[in-house]
């Protein structure tokens, strides 16, 4: 398997305020889409039952935005910072282990 | 000591640009600007300006080019009117949102259709939640030194905002007036070298023009608004700093002889000069009236007009555009929204007049102002009222 960690976790600068904006809204650094929340896009989010779970890899692999990653017992889980919502994980889990859930806030 | 000349206002308007030391004009021509951009192209050709002429197939990629320019630190110029500001809409936006300092004289134009080249403040209205530094000059010499005050606003490291001066078309940009050009070593001194603090530079690369996600968006945009709430204090910085060094003062909202006066008539733009002549008379008859005079219209200047007008009964407000099927007025509209809250406040007559080029006398300002005092007393059917239209 790809040697994929879960991406960094944004530094406060992913959850700017006003006042930290740069000038015209620049981007000074290279690399920093991980500081992009893309998680708040989504209506429903993944959410695991670990029971059912056979840690068969396939959510990892099929997830477009790339933010699933193996946790530390072995099993897999998404960013919820990053997760759009989709629901690709969910419909092609063979275990259905995954419920998309509708996001409350 | 610089001298008094006779200047076509449009040819004062560039050389106020020379003066500045600009570095790139980005330009499409369009009546009334074109003796502007025109006597730019050709002091540029002369070899006499030092800059780089751009010329470009239409008001959108004028914009776009101005922003390029601007984006790596070069002092931008540049000048439209109506179909041509309306053209650059949306990159208006992006050249403020940006913080791209530029210089922009726009020739006010009423908007087509019908064609109409005279003037009329349909175009800078129709611009005015762009984000952009808008200031109203009355006639050459003020167009000259608010040029070169742009700049000097703009630029500031607080502000970092484009900035349109507006002069009306062929009422200014087309008549020669006796002006000051000031000498190009005051301008230095007033006016330091431009250097943006974040330029597209290949040693310190940066990205401009990202996305915004929904989780930035709104950040950026409150940000500009009180940058631009904030350009307010450097505006008049500026202007007493310009004052100092050439004797000419200037304010968000200049009073006439308003001592005294129970009503009040305010207008922008040349116009102006005209309702100050208006004024005298009616002084000379004895009536109370004063008149007041818009010159920064964005960012608003709330608390100067609160305190122009708390001693008036009646202020009648003067709009050369309309704003269709709404309030009226752009001017008095906002007018109103500014002194609702104020416990102590004219009465508030819109009119709107000077469409399209057609002229207010001073007899017609002297209508005005009665028929606004009538209105005060008995009432209108209408929210506002048209000066001068045929039945």
């Amino acid at each position: 398997m790809a040697k994929a960690k879960t991406k960094a976790k944004p530094r406060t600068k992913g959850e700017l305020g006003w006042k930290e904006v740069e000038l015209g809204f620049f981007i000074t650094e290279p690399g920093n889409s991980v500081e992009v929340r893309t998680g708040d896009w989504k209506s429903r989010r993944p959410v695991v039952d670990f029971k059912k779970c056979n840690k068969c890899t396939l959510c990892y692999f099929f997830c477009p935005e790339g933010c699933i990653a193996k946790t530390k017992d072995g099993y897999f889980e998404a960013d919820l910072f990053y997760c759009k919502g989709c629901g690709i994980c969910a419909t092609e889990c063979p275990k259905e282990a995954i419920t998309m859930v509708e996001e409350e806030r | 000591m610089a001298k008094r000349e006779g200047l076509e206002v449009s040819v004062a308007v560039g050389d106020a640009a020379m003066l500045s030391d600009v570095d790139v004009v980005s330009a499409y021509p369009i009546t009334p600007q074109t003796h502007i951009v025109e006597h730019l192209a050709e002091l540029v050709a002369n070899g006499e300006l030092k800059a780089a002429y751009i010329p470009v197939e239409s008001e959108h990629s004028a914009m776009s080019a101005c922003i390029g320019a601007s984006a790596v630190g070069a002092r931008t110029f540049t000048a439209t009117a109506a179909q041509g500001l309306e053209l650059m809409h949306e990159v208006l936006y992006v050249a403020s949102a940006m913080r791209f300092p530029m210089v922009m004289t726009v020739a006010n134009r009423a908007l087509s259709a019908p064609i109409s080249i005279w003037g009329d403040h349909s175009d800078a209205m129709a611009v005015r939640d762009t984000g952009w530094i808008q200031i109203f000059v009355e006639n050459g010499q003020e167009a000259v030194d608010n040029v070169i005050c742009g700049f000097r606003i703009g630029e500031d490291k607080r502000v970092l905002l484009p900035v349109m001066i507006h002069l009306d078309g062929f009422a200014l940009t087309h008549v020669i007036e006796p002006i000051e050009l000031p000498d190009k070593k005051d301008v230095d001194q007033f006016l330091p070298p431009f250097k943006y603090p974040l330029p597209l530079d290949p040693e310190k690369p940066v990205t401009m023009g990202a996305l915004g996600s929904p989780f930035i968006y709104t950040e950026v945009k409150w940000g500009q608004e009180i940058n631009l709430e904030k350009a307010k204090s450097v505006t008049l910085e500026v202007w007493q700093e310009f004052d100092k060094l050439f004797g000419r003062k200037y304010s968000p909202i200049e009073q006439y002889r308003t001592e005294g006066a129970k009503t009040l008539l305010l207008t922008m733009g040349s116009y102006s000069e005209t309702a100050m002549v208006a004024v005298d008379k009616m002084r000379g008859d004895g009536k109370e009236v004063g008149l007041l005079k818009l010159r920064l219209w964005r960012p608003f200047p709330y608390e100067e007009l609160r305190e122009v007008v708390k001693d008036a009964d009646t202020l009648i407000v003067l709009d050369r555009a309309i704003s269709f099927g709404g309030p009226g007025g752009p001017v008095c509209s906002e007018i109103k929204a500014a002194l609702y809250e104020e416990k102590k406040r004219p009465r508030i007559i819109g009119f709107v007049g000077g469409l399209g080029g057609r002229d207010i006398s001073m007899a017609g300002f002297e209508e005005i102002v009665n028929r606004g005092i009538e209105i005060a007393r008995t009432g209108s059917e209408r929210e506002f009222e048209i000066y001068g239209v045929r039945e």
